[in-house]
């Protein structure tokens, strides 16, 4: 067909790349200002120490941080426990992952599994799961077990509570339109119900993130003989407030890698959700 | 024009949904009687409300009768069929799936063909509803009147007898609109389709059917069935001609004298 009156039509007006120019302040304000205010920070913080403002066994400074932390890896001594809170933290977020997933997907398409499961999901979605540790403590011992265990009941629910809902939340014109083409309902799970709760479930794996850094530091407060949380227990205990600061920083370091790379990817599958309307 | 039987026969078609916070039943449509032949488009227009919506589904088999019956080419209605397809309102493109998945997906529901022939035919309607070049696209990427070429071409590919077409064209703005007015002529006499379908426009109506179905308030019967007599090499100066005028403005009082009896019907 020949272009010229469709032409019009064919271009989509994309008004962002008409705008004038900003200029390279406008473009990065929030990263630029992100930065000034964290590196003022850090500037107070070590002329806290510098001065005496602050006693620095208390408070601890940037300088004395990267010392601490530098000196840790130096010598090796804090590879055991990242390596062990690096295995609780896969065994238990891989754990949730494969439970919650499919019975996330269970429970959002079949509402009599929902009805049945829901007054426990829910009960101890809402219960602080730190609360458990003392029964975990006495079914599973103080080993790795344990530790899995409250990893995996933190994280588990955020997943699979998101998962369910994307695959409750089909939007309903998807279901008219699958329905008007003959679709079993083996065919709407597939074609529509699946696809349609991906947004959701790549929310549920951010939000379990987090639930599962906590489980990591809880977990190893519980006779623990390594890892970052027992590592910081142990110097804390011994007044290293430097110590305890380098897993303060490893563990919002991982968190926040972690987090921001789930983020872009949530980012791509966007023009999935459905309240979004291009 | 064959006179052989018609493609659709509505007789008596009735229809009422439960109103869960009245506890009663809401009649929607009450008898409708309404024949398409081979070929033909034929618009329903009528106040907001009055049950277009609820009548196209029920050709399409989504929603079961309380009385009456609709048959397509002599086969009675119980479900969706391959015989029918339904052209919804642009948004509901699926985003996951490209332009040319998305035009499969009747083809791939139906399991008949191989996956190598399906594309083959969806990339034949890709082109036919001129899109060759955003075959590849997803939904968001293209504009409103695209994703709304990409949903006939969804339609028409599990090659339907008779194109059901809900309001295709009031997401548009209005210049949009009208040039999809005559694409939409020309792929319907291209794809040779019997096609119904509903809008709020009267304009559109008279422009794009050769009959035009006006619906009374709710519980909907029809009204009156307007002949558009106007050549059918469609153009938009037709737009301007006294006749269409004339029509615009017959249907406009009918639907006027609706609207007004709505409001009561209504406030229940």
């Amino acid at each position: 067909m020949t272009d010229t009156p469709a032409e019009q039509e064919f271009v989509r007006e994309d008004t962002e790349l008409s705008l004038p120019a900003v200029s390279r302040w406008k473009r990065h304000e929030n990263l630029i200002l992100g930065t000034i205010s964290v590196a003022l920070f850090l500037l107070f913080w070590e002329a806290s120490a510098l001065f005496g403002w602050a006693n620095p066994l208390f408070t601890s400074s940037p300088s004395r941080i990267w010392a601490a932390g530098s000196e840790m890896f130096r010598d090796g001594s804090i590879y055991p426990d990242l390596a062990v809170s690096a295995e609780e933290f896969v065994l238990g977020y891989g754990l949730a992952v494969v439970v919650g997933v499919p019975l996330g997907i269970l429970m959002g398409w079949y509402s009599r599994l929902n009805a049945l499961l829901d007054p426990f999901v829910n009960a101890l979605y809402a219960t602080p799961r730190i609360a458990l540790m003392p029964l975990i403590i006495i079914w599973f011992g103080i080993d790795l077990p344990a530790r899995i265990a409250i990893i995996f009941l933190s994280t588990v629910f955020p997943i699979l509570v998101n998962t369910m809902t994307g695959v409750r939340t089909m939007e309903r014109d998807f279901i008219k339109v699958a329905r008007s083409f003959g679709a079993s309902d083996g065919q709407l799970f597939k074609t529509v119900a699946l696809p349609s709760s991906v947004p959701n479930l790549l929310t549920g794996l951010r939000l379990g993130l987090g639930h599962a850094l906590i489980g990591i530091v809880v977990g190893e407060m519980y006779g623990a003989q390594a890892g970052i949380g027992y590592m910081m227990q142990n110097a804390g205990a011994t007044f290293q407030t430097d110590r305890v600061m380098v897993g303060i920083v490893i563990i919002a370091a991982a968190g926040m890698a972690m987090t921001q790379g789930l983020r872009a990817i949530e980012k791509r599958f966007d023009a999935w959700r459905p309240d979004h309307h291009f | 024009m064959s006179i052989s039987s018609p493609k659709l026969q509505a007789s008596g078609v009735r229809l009422s949904f439960a109103n869960e916070r009245m506890k009663r039943n809401l009649p929607v449509l009450a008898g409708i009687d309404l024949t398409l032949r081979e070929g033909e488009l034929v618009a329903i227009v009528g106040p907001s409300g009055c049950g277009k919506s609820s009548f196209l589904n029920a050709v399409d088999g989504l929603v079961q009768l309380n009385g009456g019956e609709i048959r397509v080419d002599g086969k009675i209605v119980t479900a969706p069929g391959p015989d029918r397809a339904m052209v919804f309102q642009q948004d509901s493109l699926f985003p996951w799936r490209t332009v040319t998945r998305n035009v499969m997906y009747g083809l791939e529901l139906q399991r008949r063909l191989p996956a190598a022939e399906m594309r083959d035919r969806a990339a034949a309607l890709v082109d036919l509803v001129g899109l060759s070049r955003f075959a590849d696209h997803y939904p968001h990427e293209l504009s409103g009147g695209m994703r709304q070429r990409v949903n006939i071409a969804r339609a028409l590919a599990p090659d339907p007898q008779l194109l059901l077409l809900d309001e295709p064209f009031a997401a548009l703005d209005s210049q949009t609109r009208e040039f999809m007015q005559g694409e939409l002529l020309k792929i319907l006499s291209r794809a040779g389709k019997t096609a119904l379908f509903i809008t709020h426009q009267i304009d559109e109506a008279i422009f794009l059917a050769n009959r035009v179905a006006v619906f009374s308030a709710r519980p909907a019967r029809i009204k009156q069935i307007v002949d558009v007599d106007l050549p059918p090499d469609r153009s938009l100066e037709l737009k301007l001609s006294p006749r269409f005028r004339e029509l615009h403005d017959h249907i406009w009082r009918l639907i006027q004298e609706e609207s007004a009896r709505a409001p009561a019907e209504m406030a229940h």
